[in-house]
């Protein structure tokens, strides 16, 4: 199968792989897909108080399109806010990497794992009970 | 020099031995006759070609000449095989028996065969129901129907299936851990109703060679004949129809060097094995396989064999030393690497392994420019990991994270050497950013980890 040119720069050159501190507050953690199923997307956001996306790294175990979704993710996600962040579709991801239709569950896994990384930060955030900082809802347009 | 791209897939294919293209290239030029003309010269040379090459396939396994069929390649001969017996054979019984790791060519003709069986049964469900309900009965009744009548008890209808004379009941039966066929499960699986057992030589994906003597002694003292898809073992390990007790081979040209599109069953003649043809025509290959023969790419078969004959010792002496060259290699530089299949009864040029939180197909990419193959789901459409594997009972993580190596003739030690040194620095590379590789290494165990499947 050939692999566009974007896949095949992700894969080469993946950006922003890497861990944070899982037990850092403003760290959410999103662990998707399961080994069995040949992928696995780690995905972790720090996000401000103000909710904003200050830092992402990824692991991913799986074929090139795994890894190059998920790096992709992580360009696209810093420097937005997490409601923005959640509104980005494996759609989006598919179409810029132009992923043929076997692949597109690699895009599905990577919108998994940011709702995934949001929701843990969010669970954090209420256990500690600080209230989830209404971030603004106008909706910005789509990477 | 090391020359780019290395082609390691030598289980899938294998190039064309210079020396054969040397053979067949009269027969694509000045001598293109059809071997099947008995007036003129062209036709006669053309016949005494194919015969030199039937000579030259029957002496590479043991057989005599005229017990060689030439066909468009393995897939052919093992359809060949397994529907023409069970055909052939069906007065004396209807099943067959072969093993969870057989190549797809087995498997699918089984299959088949099952199906067709399943069908007539269902044929004639319904027809001892119309005649019950004294009515026509379709399919989507039926069910309610035999309910009604008691159609499972039902004396007549048992005596008709116990006439169904059409397709097959089939054993698949489980590979031990090492990928070897259980003697004792194969013996007790055996009833008399059994007519067929095919187990393949040697496997196409974790190169386990089978015990092929000892299976063809049990199926000889049991009655039963042996088929054996013998592809990739032939010309590699050795290999004696009689020596055996193989009743028929399926055995192909290009994964021997030889040209695609060309290959051969192997029908014992004494005692004599017989099965109805699958291709009817002009009457070919002694009725067997219809159509006119590709003579060039036969020339060519047969000259792969004759090399192979000639010279499988020494290569295969020289295949294992860089095999193990190369299995020594990874193992000593990874971690977490596991070889698939046994390592003592195996292909010497076969080495399949997985790399631990690496997934194949993302490997296969780093390192695009080795030629190799791997288990993982991603590079088939199916999206199931390698069911050889599985069979084996290899977890599906490891599954995916396999990779098939096949070294052959045309592989030189710098081109081992170079595959070693790339696919650790890739694996490396890659454990690098696999989550699985940095939890193992904290000590979390993967299977007690709660995954969302997708």
């Amino acid at each position: 199968m050939a692999y566009s040119d974007k896949v095949i720069d992700h894969y080469e050159n993946p950006r922003n792989v890497g861990t944070l501190d899982k037990e850092d507050p403003n760290v959410g953690t999103g662990l998707v897909g399961a080994p069995a199923c040949g992928d696995v997307m780690r995905l972790q956001l720090r996000i401000s108080d103000d909710g904003i996306i200050q830092d992402a790294k990824f692991k991913t175990f799986g074929c090139g399109s795994a890894i190059a979704s998920s790096s992709l993710v992580t360009e696209w996600v810093k420097g937005k806010s997490v409601d923005d962040a959640t509104r980005i579709t494996n759609k989006d991801i598919a179409q810029e990497l132009a992923l043929p239709p076997v692949k597109i569950h690699c895009s599905v896994l990577a919108e998994d794992a940011i709702k995934a990384a949001v929701e843990d930060f969010k669970r954090k955030r209420a256990a500690r009970a600080v209230p989830v900082v209404a971030t603004a809802v106008a909706a910005s347009p789509l990477p | 020099m090391l020359k780019l791209p290395i082609y390691m897939d030598n289980h899938a294919t294998t190039p064309l031995d210079p020396r054969v293209l040397e053979a067949m290239m009269p027969y694509l030029r000045e001598d293109f006759g059809n071997a099947a003309s008995r007036n003129h010269v062209f036709g006669w040379k053309a016949e005494a070609a194919v015969e030199q090459a039937r000579a030259q396939v029957a002496a590479l396994i043991g057989a005599s000449e005229k017990e060689i069929v030439f066909t468009s390649g393995a897939t052919e001969s093992d359809n060949l095989a397994l529907k023409g017996v069970l055909e052939f054979y069906r007065d004396k019984g209807d099943h067959l028996i072969t093993l969870k790791t057989e190549h797809k060519a087995i498997l699918d003709s089984a299959k088949r065969l099952e199906r067709m069986r399943q069908d007539r049964v269902e044929e004639l469900r319904l027809l001892r129901l119309s005649e019950l309900a004294q009515d026509d009965v379709m399919a989507d009744n039926a069910d309610a129907l035999a309910l009604k009548f008691n159609l499972d008890e039902d004396v007549v209808l048992r005596r008709w299936m116990a006439r169904v004379h059409t397709g097959a009941r089939v054993s698949y039966l489980d590979v031990r851990p090492d990928g070897l066929v259980d003697l004792e499960a194969l013996r007790a699986a055996m009833t008399d109703r059994t007519v067929l057992v095919s187990i393949m030589l040697a496997n196409n994906e974790v190169g386990v060679v089978q015990p092929m003597e000892a299976i063809g002694r049990l199926c000889r003292e049991k009655g039963v004949l042996l088929h054996t898809d013998a592809v990739q073992g032939v010309g590699k390990v050795p290999f004696d129809v009689n020596r055996m007790n193989v009743d028929l081979a399926s055995v192909t040209a290009h994964k021997i060097y030889g040209p695609k599109g060309v290959g051969a069953l192997y029908i014992r003649r004494k005692p004599r094995v017989r099965l109805a043809p699958s291709i009817d025509g002009g009457g070919h290959e002694r009725g067997m396989r219809s159509g006119t023969l590709n003579v060039a790419a036969i020339v060519g078969f047969g000259k792969a064999a004759e090399l192979a004959r000639l010279e499988m010792d020494a290569e295969s002496q020289r295949l294992l030393a860089l095999r193990e060259r190369l299995r020594t290699r990874l193992t000593s530089e990874l971690d977490m690497v596991t070889v698939n299949g046994t390592l003592e009864h195996r292909l010497p040029g076969n080495l399949n392994v997985s790399f631990a939180c690496v997934e194949g197909e993302a490997l296969m990419m780093a390192i695009k420019d080795v030629a190799v193959s791997s288990g993982s789901a991603c590079t088939s459409a199916s999206l199931e990991p390698s069911y050889v594997l599985r069979a084996l009972g290899v977890e599906e993580d490891m599954a995916h994270s396999s990779i098939r190596f096949g070294i052959g003739r045309f592989n030189t030690e710098e081109e081992v050497d170079f595959v070693a040194r790339l696919v650790i620095d890739k694996v490396k590379k890659l454990r690098e950013m696999s989550p699985l590789y940095e939890m193992a290494r904290d000590g979390v165990d993967l299977k007690s980890v709660q995954w969302a499947a997708h």
